[in-house]
């Protein structure tokens, strides 16, 4: 039993992760003082490359959109009790799949090309998530750990591939063939010019569906239902008749599926091709999406267009204040995993006597328990 | 193979292996502590930074190997706070650290000094040179024994030593002393040790303190022995290797040398093997395999395919006192 | 290392009752937020007796003894230790004091050797080598002076639960301990551990210890104390030597009301075999075999109880019967049927059956404390097409049918949203009971049904087993509280080390013969 008073709900979802993420921008702001630039400058610079004009907002909305599939691909995993660390590791493999999909398809029409790159890259994702899955499900090694190993095993895969197999003759640069026609994904730009040279494209339509379909997998079917009961309490699943393994099992491949997704933005959608490092560490956000989002769809689409925002505004900030570099967004990315993931002790016992304080309804809820007593 | 080409692999071996044993090692106390680290990687970064830094502005080794620890402590001590004392999900704080040295070393690299995130190169007495034993260049020559005492012995920067001679120190740490019989018991059950009248987060704080050492001496190699100061994510992911070797260790220092010298050796084949073919065939062993090894193996391992690795018991859950 | 006596009669608290009492607690409170878990408490405990405290779950005895022992500090009152006002800050103090402790849940390091958990704490220097002789050579003197023989060498998880306390009593007693408390100490004993353990007991109080036993079991209370208190819902209700009280009496103490100890109910009429086990082997998580070779049958209208000491194989029955544990060999017949429960999703198949099932912990099986009362109402049951045909979920009949059930079984408060972690943990058991139950299967398995329940709520359960029996239902009843085992079955089976040993009439068996039978020692006659 908590010593305090739980916070009201809006609270827990919403107060709580914006003062956090308040906190980081505190730290943050210290940091930039602290390489002797203006923090408030810093922010304005950020804030207006990633909204004051359209082909920032076009950026912002771009990375928006791989970051709600690495969020989502965390969050899920999460709802099951599992830490899935692997999103690169699944995007990256996943980016053969699209580009596959590219090159078969490049004689047809983007928008035969697009859902059909989807599925594959979600075929290729779960395949790559599928083994940490089976191997904690059937053999109990650590998801956190295999997907660590996998994310390297990924990277030295794909550098093979690249490097041996999928280079085209005569190119230096360890890369496939680029995609020319319909596998290249269209961006929104060719149809309204105000997004500039953004790369946003096709592929958001699918973050959104992504979002719904997370939605109501979660709370509203069978398989969400039984997915919270393992996550919150493996041995109540047990109890309840749901096999544990085979729900690790597709809740990874599930999970794996939604960071592929993240391949068909990047690998069709800018680069026409697959490059080292094709998706730059967008998994890793994922888990900053997710912590910030509280594992929730609204959420995780709020935190995806704010780190969007960020990696956006970061561009434009290293671009316009040179001694900043665009790793300082790590920076910000490491202060909210830190502040809202580990961190939630710093702030959330302060704010709930804070409550308990101020508001008069969790005051008398409270003196009613006291007159119950003691229970369990 | 030539047997000079053998032993001197094996020398790259042993300079090779010298960060993963020192990381482990910092890991095995904050895993028998009962705190799951999987931010060794950043607190070694953020070690060689601190390295590179004050050794390129001081000239002093010993200042830089100084800051290497402090910084790594600091890192260490966020983790500490994160995890025990606020009682935060320790892999998450573990990824969070990651993040910051990573970023926090490249951004403060380039405001300081404006070189892409690399400090310059290291002055006179910024680094752990390489100390020739006694008699080196003459013993050389005698067949054998000659090269093993010439390359693979001697020849080494004192941080190499130090890390081996962590090994013996550790066991002797581990399962001699009063601190050691503490540090297994609260990993495996902190109510024990809080019955008896120890405190738990105490315990947990000093084990972490002396993962930051560790963890900064093992930057410190990177950034002023192994390299010339610090270049941008210079661990390279040597941090997650040394978490593999822990599990394959089983948690115990003299295994940890072993399975860290066996993922420094494969290091070390792999830079010999550049190019290289297998013997009998015009097929080329792809580096990348060999980089993968470590992972792979560690996977097979925890699948329980060879022997079962299980951890400390109380790894990886905060410790409360419950009603 | 303890505070003697000669120095604590020279600083006696004015008005106090003198050096007699080793204990003396004045005006304890300790709140955790909202809830009073010690309210006013005032006790003394004379030097050289047995004191038991009892009370029901919750009432507060564990913190009040927590507070003695510092693993809490009190947020107000007064302790005094032989006669001194003491501020124990931590255990470590207490230790010092003389108070040692003996947890219910042993505060032992697993792959330890005896000897390292006997230090631990006490080492008495840096390195470890002198203190473990030392502690060799005193363990020594204290197995001959206390009857209590341990091998040093050996690993904890190597010992017997038996062992395991002795070590426990022999970290006390090392660490200089002239009062020791022990919480819930029988719990996982058999009944010939437990006099062992009595008899231990003894000895420590003649050769002038204290002891402070804390159980709901009242049976011990008059078996072995001197004097006795009653704790209710966070209060000190009454201290009295134990001769001049009666189980009855307490009980009603306990409460706050008459209650009924025994179980009214009507004889049985069994019908046809419902549930048959058939040469059942299980194994437990760590392969260690844990059922040998049961077989027994339970018919339609009676209720057939598993008595045993806890650890016997009893749990790994029940989860094997109810699906949630693989069979190595047997089968498990339902209705004629054989059920097949391979995989982990036996459960679903055995509730399929006509299976119900009431776990031993409702708190980590039979609920997800984190959902809302109507998510649980659906646990096991989820793919019924009653909430839904198809891959969806209905929502709104779900949480229908679980406001019509909180009103049948007298669930409160009656808001299905609620968290179920909010929930009483006698209103949590009727929770899954009331899922259970209404399924109207054919067989219900139940296994500890009133753990950690308030007396209120034992009765209600009690009753509403005993109608499923009268509505022809086969029950098969699991329990390590023998008094519920005797008042509730129409047939006993007595299970030891993974056998059934015995098997006992309720009204003619006597405590003692199955106490017997639960340590194995009658074995032999029980068989033939």
């Amino acid at each position: 039993m908590s010593a305090r008073r739980p916070l009201p709900r809006w609270a827990d979802v919403a107060l709580l992760p914006v003062l956090n993420l308040l906190l980081a921008l505190i730290v943050f702001s210290i940091f930039v003082a602290l390489i002797g630039q203006n923090p408030l400058q810093a922010l304005a610079i950020m804030i207006n490359g990633a909204f004051g004009y359209g082909e920032g907002v076009g950026f912002t909305l771009h990375f928006a959109t791989s970051f709600v599939f690495t969020g989502l691909c965390v969050a899920v995993a999460a709802h099951a009790g599992l830490f899935n660390i692997g999103g690169e590791g699944q995007a990256y493999v996943a980016s053969l799949g699209a580009i596959a999909v590219g090159f078969l398809m490049d004689h047809t029409v983007w928008w035969l090309v697009l859902p059909v790159a989807i599925l594959a890259s979600m075929i290729v994702g779960a395949a790559w998530a599928f083994i940490p899955g089976y191997l904690q499900a059937k053999r109990g090694s650590h998801v956190v750990i295999t997907t660590i190993m996998f994310n390297f095993i990924a990277s030295s895969l794909m550098a093979y591939l690249l490097v041996y197999v999928l280079k085209p003759a005569g190119v230096q640069e360890p890369s496939t063939a680029n995609v020319v026609a319909a596998g290249k994904i269209p961006q929104l730009r060719q149809f309204f010019p105000w997004f500039g040279g953004a790369p946003l494209n096709m592929t958001i339509i699918f973050a959104v569906l992504a979002l719904i379909a997370v939605y109501v997998l979660i709370w509203r079917t069978k398989f969400g239902y039984a997915l919270r009961t393992m996550g919150h309490s493996p041995s109540a699943s047990l109890y309840a008749g749901i096999s544990n393994s085979r729900m690790i099992i597709l809740v990874m491949m599930i999970s794996g599926a939604l960071a592929g997704m993240v391949a068909v933005n990047e690998v069709l959608g800018v680069q026409s091709r697959i490059v080292i490092d094709v998706t730059s560490g967008y998994g890793f956000v994922g888990i900053a999406v997710a912590l910030m989002g509280r594992n929730h769809p609204i959420g995780i689409a709020l935190a995806a267009v704010l780190f969007g925002a960020l990696y956006q505004g970061g561009l434009d900030l290293q671009f316009y204040m040179p001694a900043i570099t665009r790793d300082m967004i790590v920076v910000i990315q490491a202060l909210v995993i830190m502040f809202t993931g580990a961190m939630e002790g710093l702030l959330r016992p302060g704010l709930e006597t804070a409550f308990m304080l101020y508001s008069p309804r969790q005051k008398a809820e409270a003196a009613v328990r006291e007159t119950v007593g003691t229970e369990g | 193979m030539d047997y000079e080409v053998i032993v001197s692999t094996l020398a790259a071996t042993v300079r090779l292996t010298t960060p993963l044993l020192l990381a482990c090692l910092a890991g095995l106390y904050s895993e028998r502590s009962g705190v799951f680290d999987i931010g060794l990687e950043g607190k070694m970064l953020a070690g060689a930074f601190g390295a590179a830094t004050v050794s390129v502005l001081t000239g002093n080794v010993w200042l830089g190997l100084a800051a290497a620890i402090v910084v790594s402590i600091i890192m260490a001590m966020l983790h500490a706070l994160a995890s025990i004392t606020l009682k935060g999900n320790q892999i998450i704080s573990g990824v969070a650290i990651n993040f910051l040295a990573q970023g926090l070393t490249a951004v403060l690299g380039l405001a300081w000094f404006h070189q892409g995130g690399r400090t310059p190169p290291l002055p006179e007495g910024g680094r752990f040179e390489a100390i020739d034993w006694p008699w080196a260049d003459q013993i050389h020559g005698i067949p054998i024994i000659g090269p093993l005492y010439a390359t693979l012995l001697s020849g080494h920067n004192i941080l190499v030593y130090v890390a081996f001679l962590c090994v013996p120190l550790t066991y002797w740490v581990l399962y001699r002393t009063r601190f050691g019989l503490r540090l297994r018991a609260v990993g495996e059950n902190p109510k024990a040790v809080d019955t008896a009248g120890i405190s738990v987060t105490l315990l947990r704080y000093r084990a972490l303190i002396i993962t930051g050492v560790l963890c900064g001496i093992a930057g410190a190699y990177f950034s002023i022995a192994q390299g010339n100061g610090f270049i941008n994510n210079m661990t390279a992911g040597k941090g997650f290797i040394a978490l593999a070797a822990l599990i394959f260790a089983k948690w115990r220092p003299v295994p940890a040398m072993f399975a860290t010298l066996l993922f420094g050796f494969l290091d070390a084949l792999q830079i010999r093997l550049q190019g290289a073919t297998l013997v009998g065939t015009n097929w080329q062993i792809p580096v990348q395999f060999i980089q993968a090894l470590p992972y792979i193996l560690t996977c097979i391992l925890l699948a329980g395919f060879i022997g079962k690795a299980i951890g400390p018991k109380a790894g990886g859950i905060p410790y409360t006192k419950e009603r | 290392m303890t505070a003697s006596d000669a120095t604590s009669t020279s600083q006696r608290p004015p008005g106090g009752a003198g050096s007699d009492l080793a204990i003396e607690l004045r005006r304890i409170n300790k709140r955790f937020g909202p809830v009073w878990a010690n309210r006013d408490i005032d006790l003394g405990i004379k030097r050289g007796t047995i004191h038991g405290i009892v009370g029901e779950n919750g009432a507060g005895k564990s913190t009040l003894m927590s507070i003695l022992y510092g693993f809490y500090t009190a947020d107000s009152g007064e302790i005094y230790v032989n006669g001194k006002r003491e501020h124990i800050t931590d255990s470590r103090h207490a230790l010092a004091l003389g108070i040692g402790m003996v947890h219910q849940h042993f505060m032992l390091v697993d792959n330890f050797s005896i000897l390292e958990n006997v230090i631990l704490g006490v080492e008495g220097g840096a390195m470890l080598a002198p203190a473990l002789s030392k502690a060799r050579k005193e363990l020594k003197r204290l197995a001959e002076g206390y009857s209590l023989d341990v091998d040093p060498d050996a690993i904890v998880q190597d010992v017997s639960v038996g062992q395991q306390q002795r070590v426990e009593i022999l970290k006390a007693l090392y660490r200089g301990a002239d009062t020791l408390i022990l919480d819930e100490p029988t719990g996982v004993l058999t009944p010939e551990e437990a006099d062992d353990l009595f008899r231990v007991l003894h000895v420590l109080r003649d050769q002038g210890k204290t002891v402070i036993l804390i159980t709901h079991k009242l049976r011990e209370i008059m078996a072995i104390t001197d004097t006795v208190s009653v704790m209710r819902q966070g209060q000190m209700v009454a201290t009295m030597p134990t001769k001049e009280t009666s189980p009855e009496k307490l009980a009603e103490l306990m409460v706050g009301r008459r209650v009924l100890l025994r179980v009214e109910k009507g004889p049985a009429h069994p019908g046809k075999p419902l549930l048959e086990v058939k040469n059942l082997v299980v194994a437990d998580d760590l392969r260690v075999v844990r059922v040998k070779n049961v077989s027994f049958a339970v018919r339609a209208g009676e209720i057939v109880g598993i008595a045993g000491v806890a650890g016997n194989g009893q749990s790994e029955l029940l989860e094997s019967i109810a699906g949630m544990r693989d069979q190595l060999s047997g089968d498990v017949v339902l209705n004629g049927n054989v059920l097949s429960l391979e995989g982990d999703d036996g459960a679903h198949r055995a509730r399929l059956a006509g299976l119900a099932h009431v776990p031993e912990d409702r708190q980590t099986e039979g609920l997800v404390v984190q959902f809302e009362e109507w998510e649980n109402n659906i646990l096991g049951y989820q793919h019924d097409p009653a909430y839904g045909r198809g891959l969806f979920l209905d929502i709104a009949a779900a949480r229908k049918q679980a406001a019509e059930r909180m009103k049948t079984f007298d669930i409160r408060p009656d808001n299905p949203r609620l968290k179920t972690a909010n929930f009483s943990g006698g209103n949590q058991q009727k929770i899954v009971l009331a899922r259970e139950m209404e399924q109207d299967p054919d067989v219900l398995v139940v296994g500890q049904p009133t753990r950690g329940v308030d007396i209120g709520a034992i009765e209600f359960i009690h009753n509403q087993i005993i109608k499923m029996r009268d509505a022809g239902k086969a029950i098969l009843l699991v329990s390590v509280e023998l008094d519920e085992i005797r008042s509730l079955s129409d047939r006993i089976l007595v299970m030891f080390d993974g056998q059934i040993v015995g098997e006992a009439d309720p009204a003619v068996a006597t405590e003692g013969e199955l106490g017997l039978m639960m340590a194995g020692i009658a074995k032999k006659e029980a068989a033939e």
